[in-house]
C-alpha cells in the first residue's frame, strides 16, 4: 500500500513593533533580563490590558497578503492555564472570532500550483521565557529551579493555522519559504526561526492514498529551520507507516525534534488536560476594524511573492522563480534583465554566485551587474568571480573586469603547457601508467600559472593530448 | 473628641468649604479624621491601614483596599496579597491626588470583594456603627461604615454586585454605583471584569456628585471606559416634578424583603408623590428571577481567571513548596479564604469544556435580554425605584455560614449591575431603629437624574444618620 502524508501547520510570528501587545514597554531582543516589563506584562493586580493599534493593523494586513477575509468584528479571549511564564494565569488570545479567516496560498511546486488553505490568522501575546535550570529533562518537572525572563511576555503574536492541505514535507518547506517570504516583505516581522521570531509546530497524520479520511495525527514542535521541519516531517510520516502497516494504531501524542539526532523524542505528557476554558476578554472591547481601513491596507499590499513567483516563473521556471522570489532576489533579478542581461544566465548568477559571495543584492547596480553577465562566458573565471564579488561595493564599475580575456590561444598557452610537463616527470609518468585523476592536478598547475585567465576547457584539452601524444 | 470640627456632621463639601476659606488646614483635617480612627476604629475595625501623613492640598478621603495605591500596601482584603506594595496608583487614586484629597487609609473588604457582609475580610470584619454586634454590609463595609461613623469625610468603593450600595443602604448613607464604563478600573484588583465598577460614597447626595465628578470620565488605561456625555451636576432642585418613578412590580413581590423595610419604602414612594413626581410599576420578570442565578455564573467565572495570577511567583504571599506546583497549590490554598475559593470552583466548572453553553454561554444570553429589559422600562420611566437590601443591618455570624443566605443581600441590587446601570442609595427611613436605603436606578449614563432625585428625596426626609452610640 502506498500512503499519502496529511500536514497541516501551526505558525507563530513575532510582529516587530515598536511596543508590546497590551502594554508600552519596548519590544526587543538583547535587553538584560526583566528590563522591559510593567505592572501590566507582569500581571500585577489591577493592571489592564490596552490593544496595540499598529499590531492589529499588522495581523489584517498580513491576513489580507495570505487572502483571508478580515472580521469586521473580533473577539480577544482568555486562554487559562497556570505556568510560569505566563503571568495572568491566562493569555491573551483569540478565539471564535478571530481577525482573518479562510485564506489560502498557492505553493508552486515541481508539478505544479498547489493551494494551501488558511484557516484562520489571529493575535496574541507573547509568553516570556522560562529556562530551567538542571536536571535532565528540559523541562520545570525535572529541573532544579526555573528562571523566568519576563522581557519577552506580551510581545504580540500572530498565530497562523493553515488546513491539512500538504502532502509533502517538501511541500511544507516551500510553503514556509513562500509565508516568511511574504512576512518579511510585508515588514511586519523578522521572521527568524534561529531568534524565534517565527515558530513552527506541524500536525502530521497518513492516510492509505486515494483515500480522504483523516486518521489520528502527531503534532511535532521545537523545529528551528526549515531543513530540520522537513527532517522532522519525513521522520514522522516514516514512524507513522511503519505503525500502521505492522498492524499497529497511531496515537495522538506531542514530539519534540531533537536537531541533534534527527529523531523525535516523546514530550512528557501534558501536567494537566487541555481545558483553556476560553471566555471573552472583559477587559478589552471587540475590534472592529472600519472598512476603510481595510480597504486602505488592501491598497497598500505590494506584489506578493506568490504573484510574482507566478509571473517570474512564465519568464524562467517555477524552480528558478521559486528560488529568486523566496531568497527576496527577484528584484535585482528583473532589473538586471531589463538591463539586456539573458534571464536565465542572470538568474544563475543572481541566485548563486551573488549569494555564495554574500554579497547584498539591495546594494547592487542592476546595469553593471548584467554587463557581467554578458561578459561571464568571455572573461577569465577569476576576474568574473573577482567581480561579483565587489558588485555590490559604492561605484563598482564592471568595466576593467570586460577588458580581461580569457586566454584560450593554443599557441599562447602551448609554451607554459610544456613547461609544467617539464616540471614534473613523475607526474607525468604516473598518468601514462594510469592514473587518469592526475589531469586536474596538471591543469591546476597550469591554472595557478596562467594567473586564472586561461580558458580552463582549452588547458584540459591541450593538457589530454599532450600527455596521450 | 477635641478635634476643631465634628467629623460626626461634616460633610465632605463643608469640609472643602472650611479648607477652601483657610479656616482650617488639610493638615488639621487630616489629623482630625486621623483623631477618630484612633477613638473608634478598635472597635469599628474599618480601616486595614492609615495614612499618618497628610498629602494634599483638600480634604482626605478613604479608599477601599480593592484600589491601588502606590507605596502603601493593597490587599484587597486577602491574606494572599500580604505585604503587597503596589507601584503604581489606580488611575481613580491618582485622580484624587490630582483634586488635592489626601490619602486616609485603606479600608476594609470581604476578600477580593467577595461577598456582602465584611466578614470575608481576611482581617477581620468591620462592625456595624449603629451597633457594633451587627455587620456593616459589603463588600465595602470598610468605607460604609467608616463614613458614617466619622472616620472620613467620603471614600471610595467599587460594585460589581451591590458591595457599594448594599452598605452604604445598612450604615445609612449615599453610595453610588457608576455606569458600566464611566470610571476607569485601571489599578482596581480585579473580581469580575465586566461588572466591577468604583463609586463614591459620602454622607449627601451632593458629596457623591462631587467626587464622581473627580474620577469619572474617559481613561486610555482602561478600553472599556468612555467619556462623560455630559457634565456631572450638583443637584439643587427640591422637587421632583414631572419625574416618572417606576417600581418593578417583580423586586416587590420578592418575600425576601422585611416587612420593616417595606414600609419604609412605601413611605418614601408617598413622599415622592408629594414631591411632584409620578409613581407606577414596571415589568422588570426575567431580571428578577434569573438575574441573581446569572450573576453567580458570571461573576464567578470571571473571578476564576481573574485570580490566577495570584500564584507566589511575583508578588504577594508564597508559601514554601519542593516543586513549581506544589508552591502554587500551597500558596493559593493557604492565601484565600473560603469564598474566593468557593467562587473559583463555581467559575471553573462554569466555564469548563462542556459546560461553557450550558452555564456561562446562556448566563451572558440572559444577561443581554436582562439589559433589554431595562432599556424597554426606561422608554416610559425616568428612574427605577427599589429597596436597596432586603433586611436592615443583621447580626455578624448569621448569614457566614450560609452562602446562599448571603448571596441573597443583593437579590434588588444584582439586575441593574447585570445591566451596567446607575444606581444611587439614598437613605430613607428607619426600621428596628436602622437605617434602610432607597436604590434609584438609572438609565445607562442617567447619574444626573439620580442625583436630581435622591437630593430632592433627601432634603425632604431630612434624616439624622448620625449612629445615636456615637454622639459624645
Amino acid at each position: 500500500m502506498t500512503w499519502e502524508p496529511v500536514i497541516g501547520l501551526e505558525i507563530h510570528v513575532q510582529l516587530k513593533t515598536r511596543t508590546k501587545m497590551f502594554c508600552r514597554c519596548p519590544v526587543g531582543f538583547g535587553a538584560r533580563e526583566n528590563t522591559q516589563t510593567c505592572p501590566v506584562c507582569l500581571g500585577f493586580p489591577g493592571a489592564l490590558p490596552v490593544p496595540n493599534r499598529t499590531a492589529i493593523e499588522w495581523v489584517v494586513k498580513l491576513g489580507l497578503a495570505l487572502g483571508c477575509e478580515v472580521a469586521s468584528r473580533a473577539v480577544f479571549a482568555r486562554k487559562n492555564y497556570f505556568y510560569p511564564d505566563l503571568p495572568k494565569g491566562y493569555q491573551i488570545s483569540q478565539y471564535d472570532l478571530p481577525s482573518c479567516i479562510n485564506g489560502k496560498v498557492i505553493v508552486p511546486l515541481p508539478d505544479g500550483e498547489h493551494e494551501v488553505g488558511i484557516v484562520r490568522a489571529h493575535l496574541e501575546e507573547d509568553a516570556a521565557k522560562n529556562v530551567h535550570v538542571g536536571g535532565r529533562t528540559g523541562r520545570i518537572g525535572g529541573a532544579d529551579y526555573t528562571l523566568v525572563d519576563y522581557n519577552r511576555g506580551g510581545t504580540p503574536l500572530v498565530e497562523i493555522v493553515t488546513a491539512p492541505d500538504i502532502h509533502s514535507a517538501e511541500e511544507a518547506k516551500r510553503f514556509l519559504q513562500l509565508l516568511r517570504q511574504t512576512i518579511v516583505e510585508l515588514g511586519v516581522s523578522d521572521a527568524e526561526m534561529e531568534k524565534g521570531t517565527l515558530r513552527v509546530d506541524a500536525n502530521v497524520s497518513v492516510r492509505p492514498d486515494g483515500s480522504d479520511e483523516l486518521r489520528t495525527r502527531c503534532e511535532i514542535k521545537n523545529m528551528n529551520s526549515f531543513t530540520h521541519i522537513a527532517r522532522g516531517i519525513d521522520a514522522e510520516i516514516d514512524r507513522q507507516i511503519a505503525v500502521w502497516e505492522s498492524g499497529g494504531e497511531v496515537e495522538q501524542h506531542t514530539y519534540d525534534f531533537d536537531v541533534a539526532t534527527g529523531t523525535l523524542t516523546s514530550r512528557r505528557a501534558k501536567e494537566e488536560a487541555d481545558d483553556y476554558r476560553y471566555f471573552p476578554e472583559p477587559d478589552l472591547v471587540p475590534v472592529e476594524p472600519p472598512a476603510d481601513l481595510v480597504e486602505r491596507l488592501r491598497a497598500e499590499l505590494p506584489e506578493l511573492p506568490a504573484e510574482r513567483i507566478r509571473r517570474v516563473g512564465t519568464a524562467l521556471d517555477h524552480e528558478r522563480a521559486l528560488v529568486l522570489v523566496t531568497g527576496g532576489l527577484d528584484g535585482l533579478w528583473e532589473a538586471t534583465v531589463a538591463q539586456g542581461a539573458e534571464p536565465v544566465a542572470a538568474s544563475n548568477v543572481v541566485a548563486n554566485q551573488l549569494v555564495g559571495a554574500g554579497v547584498d543584492s539591495a546594494a547592487v547596480d542592476p546595469a553593471e551587474l548584467a554587463k557581467l553577465v554578458a561578459a561571464r562566458d568571455r572573461i577569465p573565471r577569476k576576474a568574473f568571480d573577482e567581480a561579483i564579488a565587489m558588485v555590490g561595493d559604492p561605484g563598482f564599475s564592471a568595466a576593467p573586469y570586460l577588458e580581461l580575456e580569457t586566454v584560450s590561444d593554443a599557441a599562447a598557452l602551448e609554451p607554459i603547457v610544456d613547461a609544467i610537463l617539464a616540471a614534473n616527470p613523475a607526474q607525468v609518468e604516473q598518468y601514462r601508467g594510469g592514473k587518469d585523476g592526475l589531469l586536474g592536478f596538471f591543469v591546476g598547475q597550469v591554472m595557478k600559472e596562467t594567473r586564472g585567465q586561461a580558458d580552463a576547457r582549452a588547458v584540459n584539452e591541450l593538457v589530454r593530448a599532450k600527455l596521450e601524444a | 473628641m477635641t478635634g476643631i470640627v465634628d467629623t460626626l456632621t461634616l460633610t465632605a463639601e463643608d469640609a472643602l468649604g472650611l479648607v477652601e476659606r483657610r479656616e482650617v488646614s488639610p493638615t488639621e483635617l487630616h489629623a482630625t479624621y486621623l483623631e477618630a480612627i484612633a477613638a473608634r476604629d478598635d472597635e469599628l475595625h474599618c480601616y486595614l491601614r492609615t495614612v499618618d501623613e497628610a498629602e494634599g492640598t483638600s480634604i482626605p478621603i478613604a479608599l477601599k483596599d480593592v484600589i491601588s495605591t502606590r507605596g502603601v500596601e493593597t490587599t484587597a482584603g486577602s491574606r494572599i496579597l500580604s505585604g503587597y506594595v503596589p507601584v503604581f496608583d489606580a488611575t481613580v487614586a491618582e485622580r484624587c491626588k490630582a483634586a488635592g484629597l489626601s490619602l486616609l487609609g485603606k479600608t476594609n473588604t470581604d476578600e477580593f470583594a467577595m461577598g456582602s457582609s465584611t466578614e470575608n475580610s481576611g482581617f477581620g470584619p468591620t462592625r456595624n456603627p449603629w451597633d457594633p454586634a451587627l455587620v456593616p454590609g459589603g463588600s465595602g463595609g470598610g468605607t460604609a461604615a467608616a463614613v458614617s461613623a466619622g472616620l472620613a469625610p467620603w471614600g471610595l468603593g467599587s460594585d460589581t454586585g451591590g458591595s457599594i450600595k448594599q452598605p452604604s443602604a445598612l450604615c445609612g448613607n449615599v453610595g453610588l454605583r457608576p455606569t458600566y464604563g464611566t470610571v476607569s478600573r485601571f489599578g482596581i484588583v480585579a473580581f469580575a471584569s465586566s461588572l466591577d465598577q468604583v463609586g463614591p460614597v459620602a454622607k449627601t447626595v451632593r458629596d457623591v456628585a462631587l467626587l464622581y465628578r473627580i474620577i469619572a470620565g474617559r481613561d486610555p488605561a482602561d478600553s472599556t471606559t468612555v467619556e462623560l456625555p455630559a457634565p456631572v451636576e450638583l443637584p439643587t432642585d427640591e422637587r421632583l416634578d414631572g419625574l416618572r418613578i417606576g417600581v418593578p412590580r417583580q423586586a416587590l413581590a420578592l418575600e425576601a424583603i422585611a416587612p420593616g423595610v417595606r414600609a419604609v419604602f412605601e413611605a418614601v414612594l408617598e413622599r415622592a408623590r408629594e414631591l411632584g413626581a409620578d409613581v407606577g410599576e414596571c415589568e422588570l420578570p426575567l431580571s428578577f428571577d434569573y438575574g441573581l442565578p446569572c450573576y453567580y455564573l458570571i461573576a464567578p467565572a470571571e473571578a476564576s481567571s481573574n485570580l490566577a495570577r495570584y500564584d507566589g511567583v511575583r508578588f504577594g504571599r508564597r508559601s514554601a513548596g519542593t516543586t513549581y506546583r506544589e508552591m502554587v497549590e500551597r500558596t493559593r490554598d493557604e492565601g484565600f479564604g473560603d469564598e474566593p475559593k468557593r467562587r473559583i470552583m463555581l467559575g471553573t466548572y462554569a466555564l469548563s469544556a462542556g459546560y461553557y453553553d450550558a452555564y456561562y454561554g446562556q448566563a451572558q444570553r440572559v444577561r443581554t435580554l436582562v439589559v433589554r429589559e431595562h432599556a424597554a422600562a426606561f422608554e416610559r420611566f425616568d428612574v427605577l425605584a427599589t429597596p436597596t437590601s432586603p433586611t436592615v443591618a443583621f447580626p455578624i455570624g448569621d448569614r457566614a455560614a450560609d452562602p446562599l443566605a448571603m448571596y441573597a443581600c443583593d437579590l434588588l441590587t444584582i439586575p441593574s449591575c447585570l445591566a451596567g446601570l446607575p444606581g444611587l442609595n439614598v437613605p430613607c427611613g428607619f426600621s428596628d431603629d436602622l437605617p434602610v436605603g432607597l436604590q434609584l436606578i438609572g438609565p445607562q449614563f442617567g447619574e444626573n437624574t439620580l442625583f436630581r432625585a435622591g437630593h430632592a428625596l433627601e432634603r425632604a426626609l431630612a434624616l439624622d444618620l448620625v449612629p445615636g452610640r456615637l454622639r459624645g
